[in-house]
């Protein structure tokens, strides 16, 4: 199964070069174990949300997309990055992102991937 | 066919005879059924099947010599025409192959000889992913076989919504990959805590009586001590399950003295100990002395050595306060918990007399501002001191937080002792 690892934090906290320094090589050490596991099928850190765009299609079902700045919801906690893994189960998975390196108060939500769309099995 | 009689059976005795196999049997052959059909939510629609075609097999052709084969092996054929009947489930055609339909029901296996799954099914129903009300509902619908509606009416929540319950769970079950096995060595300590846990909850939630009927929420107590010595059965080595079972064993033997012929709630000291369960205190007590061969103290065999205390001493008067005091001191020291430390504040006050509870409740106030048993056991203490207007002041704060009846209830005695 696949697992998509979200990784959720403060993104107004203030981090020393220092800080940044040892997060970056922390989520290299994570990347290079999960590589050498033969589990990583993906991941990367993404910009703060204030550079997002959104886009919305009306609820009336016009085909229309309102495209707005910003993320999808507007709170402290926001999506900064993400890894998708493949492991056997959750057990595994929450093997895995037991270890991601994450902030204080920072929080990983493991979602599994419905495969039910993927291409081999449609048709 | 071997049957009892051949003719037609009694429905009554029919229904008995299901009855007794799901209460029985239920957990252990959904248990097995989940491995071969790689889905709980398929396994139990197949049981439930098997449970439904018995009805009338059964009184057209006698009872099975081995219900519990029958069960199995009709499950087993109806999993597989499912199976079969259902284009959606194509990818499931080389189980399907794997599993193949059995001989007739008759021929089926004896029931010594399946394998007992059921360790793997309480790991996956308590799995800490699922929601705790989840956990509960699933271990007393999967492992223990009560059914949606017994379980609905014990927690006292209307049965669509017990089922959407169960329901949502399984779906997360499959859906995010909780595995059915057993935890490694590694993993086991952590996932046993939360297996015991809901044996607890389950246990308490039939114990505290606060609300709904008796004998279901006594039922309740009677499944989640079933469950443990399921639990400890197949986990023979666990020190904190036998520690559980014990404390269980030890809560429940008290059932009959902990109610006046009012329906009164009774406290310890003034309980009937000629009414309390001779055998499952000794039982409890032989479980005890297991669990410590281990040499792994833990929060369950604490407090279960505590209730062993009491249930071993003949009067409320020659109660060891002091080594009560001393394994609450232990406990304190593994939890935490300020509702320990109250505990142990109780104990404190029967050797070392009521100010020095007191001073120990005292310092708990800020832990526990909204806990009703820290207001009335701080009212108990002041009443014991002869500081009769803070006692009701005390007594009034706590009877404005229980809320069941019988604590309510007490609390106005208490009240009314003291001419308040």
């Amino acid at each position: 199964m696949q697992y998509l690892f979200l990784i959720y934090g403060d993104e107004t906290a203030q981090y020393t070069p220092e800080q940044e320094r040892q997060t970056g090589e922390a989520h290299g050490a994570y990347w290079q174990m999960l590589h050498d596991h033969g589990v990583v099928r993906g991941g990367e850190r993404l910009h703060a949300s204030g550079t997002a765009t959104l886009l919305r299609r009306p609820a009336d079902g016009g085909d229309d997309r309102l495209v707005t700045d910003g993320p999808f919801t507007e709170t402290k906690e926001q999506l900064g990055g993400f890894y998708l893994l493949e492991c056997s189960d959750l057990d595994k998975a929450l093997e895995y992102a037991r270890q991601l390196p994450v902030g204080p108060g920072g929080a990983v939500e493991v979602r599994p991937v419905n495969p039910f769309m993927s291409v081999d099995e449609q048709g | 066919m071997v049957t009892r009689g051949g003719q037609r059976t009694d429905p009554v005795a029919v229904g008995a005879a299901l009855d007794s196999a799901h209460r029985s049997d239920w957990g252990r052959l959904l248990a097995l059924l989940t491995r071969q059909l790689h889905s709980l939510d398929m396994a139990e629609e197949a049981l439930q099947d098997a449970f439904t075609l018995a009805v009338t097999a059964w009184q057209r052709s006698g009872l099975p010599a081995q219900p519990a084969a029958w069960l199995l092996t009709t499950a087993r054929n109806r999993a597989v025409e499912r199976l079969r009947r259902d284009r959606v489930l194509r990818s499931k055609l080389p189980l399907l192959l794997h599993l193949g339909m059995e001989p007739g029901p008759e021929e089926g296996p004896e029931m010594s000889t399946i394998p007992d799954l059921r360790l793997r099914l309480l790991f996956t129903c308590c799995h800490p992913a699922l929601a705790i009300e989840s956990r509960v509902a699933l271990t007393l619908r999967c492992v223990g076989g009560l059914t949606t509606a017994e379980i609905s009416r014990a927690f006292l929540v209307s049965e669509p919504t017990m089922a959407a319950r169960i329901t949502r769970a399984k779906k997360k079950i499959a859906a995010a990959g909780i595995p059915y096995r057993e935890p490694s060595d590694a993993e086991l300590p952590d996932r046993l805590g939360g297996v015991l846990a809901v044996l607890y909850l389950v246990f308490n939630e039939g114990y505290s009586a606060s609300t709904g009927d008796v004998a279901i929420r006594r039922d309740l107590c009677e499944e989640a001590i079933r469950l443990a010595r399921v639990l400890v059965a197949l986990a023979p080595d666990e020190p904190e399950a036998l520690g559980l079972l014990a404390l269980l064993l030890l809560q429940h033997a008290r059932r009959d003295a902990r109610f006046d012929g009012a329906g009164r709630l009774v406290l310890l000291p003034d309980q009937d100990r000629t009414r309390w369960e001779r055998g499952a205190i000794v039982e409890a007590v032989a479980l005890l002395g297991r669990a410590a061969s281990h040499a792994r103290l833990g929060g369950y065999q604490l407090q279960a050595a505590i209730a062993a205390r009491h249930a071993t001493t003949d009067r409320a008067e020659d109660t060891d306060w002091r080594g009560i005091a001393a394994l609450y001191a232990g406990l304190e020291a593994l939890t935490s918990s300020p509702i320990v430390t109250l505990n142990r504040a109780v104990a404190v006050a029967e050797y070392e007399g009521p100010a020095a509870g007191l001073s120990i409740v005292e310092g708990l106030a800020a832990d526990l501002p909204s806990y009703h048993l820290l207001h009335s056991t701080r009212a108990d203490l002041l009443r014991r001191l002869g500081r009769d207007a803070e006692a009701a002041a005390a007594y009034r704060t706590a009877l404005a937080l229980a809320r069941s009846p019988a604590d309510r209830d007490l609390l106005l005695r208490r009240l009314a002792e003291i001419g308040a």
